[in-house]
């Protein structure tokens, strides 16, 4: 030990494990932020409903109340014993989608609620149902309110699916961790795990900032923001804890 | 032609009596003027006007047609009746030009290149025609209510409302908001307009209504509103809004 080297951090980073863990981090994230969307969007409509709100809020204290990491578990140990048996990808997406979706609905309704009652009355009076109100004037401006904590929440994920090593998913930090524990090269083979989460989240980062840039209504008036500027706001952006 | 008439209009929120009976007819072509002190009912009446809020008890009767228990079919009703609101209430992820073609487009199903073509013509009806790729934010208040007035037209309704439409304008902007108001009256616009710039009811209106505690305590031609022998209590309020 005490000894770096540059030349297997790299070969590492480009072997095919690690690609595939990458793969397998970056597919996870995505399916899991896209079912806390939905589940997300479902509540916070919900919680409008009188019928509905008691069970949106049982939802949220049950999801909200438990750690991620003993929703993972529950789900990959407990459901084979109802018969329900799901692949370790499955319950990943499943555990870290369904918790997503309580923090979700947090975001999900205060872009709803912050289009406010004005422009929804405005659309009424000119003749538009409740479902052309809400599809042509309600999401549209909500999604403006909601894409930057939704970008934030993507970033979290990215690294939030690290834990999904415990219940055997091969995603990039069981990799890293196999490959060392086989080796003792603790420090090259984290390090390219690092290294990937770093390019991962600051590519998204970009993608976040290109988005919010297309999206703002004046964009052929504002610069694209800087890079130091898009750094300082992600990191700003990473005291959650779960 | 009688387009709009509204028989002992009652409407409570809760145990507050907000409208208690009202009255009221208008003719094709007419604009009507409600004044009264703020909490009078003429809000409320306007939005149960074009079924926005519903009455507990009267009828509403819109070019000949019961519209009172329209329920499903209010959509369809208020297609034919514009409603302008104090605070304008654009779309603020639509352009101006989007804001006016939006409802065309998506209610009436106008082909987009025949609702874009109406909507510029719109906005150089209220004096904008410049303005069509500017966002709601990038326009004055008296800006944005002569949109929101050109989004109600776009429809092209038989009957159009204004609630307050220049209470939250800066001074030098109500002038503009109310020379397109009196312009449509010209044109022949059938209107009701709640409003206290009683130099608009002077030389715009048609009829002028005084509401008081959810009643219309007196109704008169414009030239005699505003004329002496008018009952005590509205002379009172036409000195105090003067002052």
């Amino acid at each position: 030990m005490g000894f770096v080297s540059p030349g297997l951090v790299l070969h590492y980073a480009l072997s095919r494990p690690f690609l595939d863990g990458a793969l397998m981090t970056l597919l996870i994230s995505i399916a899991a932020l896209a079912l806390g969307m939905l589940v997300g969007l479902a509540v916070a409509l919900a919680q409008k409903l009188r019928f509905l709100r008691l069970a949106a809020i049982f939802y949220l204290w049950l999801f909200r109340g438990t750690p991620v990491m003993f929703q993972l578990i529950f789900v990959f140990s407990v459901l084979p014993a109802f018969g329900i048996v799901l692949s370790g990808f499955t319950c990943a997406v499943l555990a870290l989608g369904l918790n997503e979706g309580a923090y979700m609905a947090e975001i999900m309704r205060s872009g709803l609620e912050a289009v406010g009652r004005g422009p929804v009355l405005a659309a009424r009076a000119l003749g538009m149902r409740e479902n052309q109100v809400m599809r042509h004037v309600v999401l549209p401006q909500a999604l403006r309110i909601v894409v930057p904590p939704i970008g934030n929440q993507f970033i979290g994920m990215l690294k939030l699916s690290a834990l999904v090593s415990v219940i055997a998913v091969p995603e990039l930090l069981l990799i890293a961790e196999r490959t060392a524990s086989a080796t003792f090269r603790y420090l090259e083979a984290l390090a390219a795990a690092g290294i990937y989460y770093l390019v991962l989240t600051t590519f998204f980062m970009l993608v976040q900032a290109v988005i919010e840039w297309r999206l703002s209504r004046r964009r052929r008036r504002i610069a694209f923001p800087a890079l130091t500027q898009l750094l300082l706001r992600a990191t700003a952006d990473t005291g959650r804890t779960r | 032609m009688v387009v709009l008439e509204a028989r002992g209009l009652k409407k409570s929120f809760g145990v507050l009596e907000v409208l208690k009976g009202v009255d009221l007819t208008l003719a094709r072509g007419e604009c009507l003027v409600l004044v009264g002190p703020s909490g009078s009912g003429k809000s409320t009446l306007l939005r149960c006007l074009n079924l926005l809020e519903a009455v507990d008890s009267g009828r509403i009767l819109f070019a000949g047609e019961e519209i009172t228990n329209a329920g499903r079919r209010a959509p369809e009703i208020r297609r034919r009746i514009g409603m302008v609101f104090q605070n304008f209430e654009l779309f603020s992820h639509l352009s101006a030009l989007d804001n006016i073609a939006l409802a065309p487009r998506r209610v009436k199903k106008e082909p987009p290149a025949r609702a874009r073509a109406r909507a510029q013509a719109l906005l150089e009806k209220v004096h904008l025609p410049d303005k069509a790729d500017a966002f709601p934010d990038e326009l004055s208040g008296g800006q944005q209510q002569r949109v929101a007035i050109a989004r109600a037209l776009a429809m092209e309704p038989a009957l159009m409302l204004f609630d307050e439409p220049t209470s939250a304008l800066d001074p030098e902007t109500v002038g503009e908001v109310l020379q397109v108001m009196q312009e449509l009256s010209e044109e022949g616009m059938t209107s009701i307009v709640v409003t206290h710039e009683m130099g608009f009811a002077r030389r715009a209106a048609h009829r002028v209504m005084f509401m008081e505690a959810g009643e219309a305590i007196h109704e008169a031609c414009s030239a005699d509103f505003f004329g002496p022998g008018v009952p005590e209590r509205v002379a009172r309020f036409l000195g105090r809004i003067a002052a």
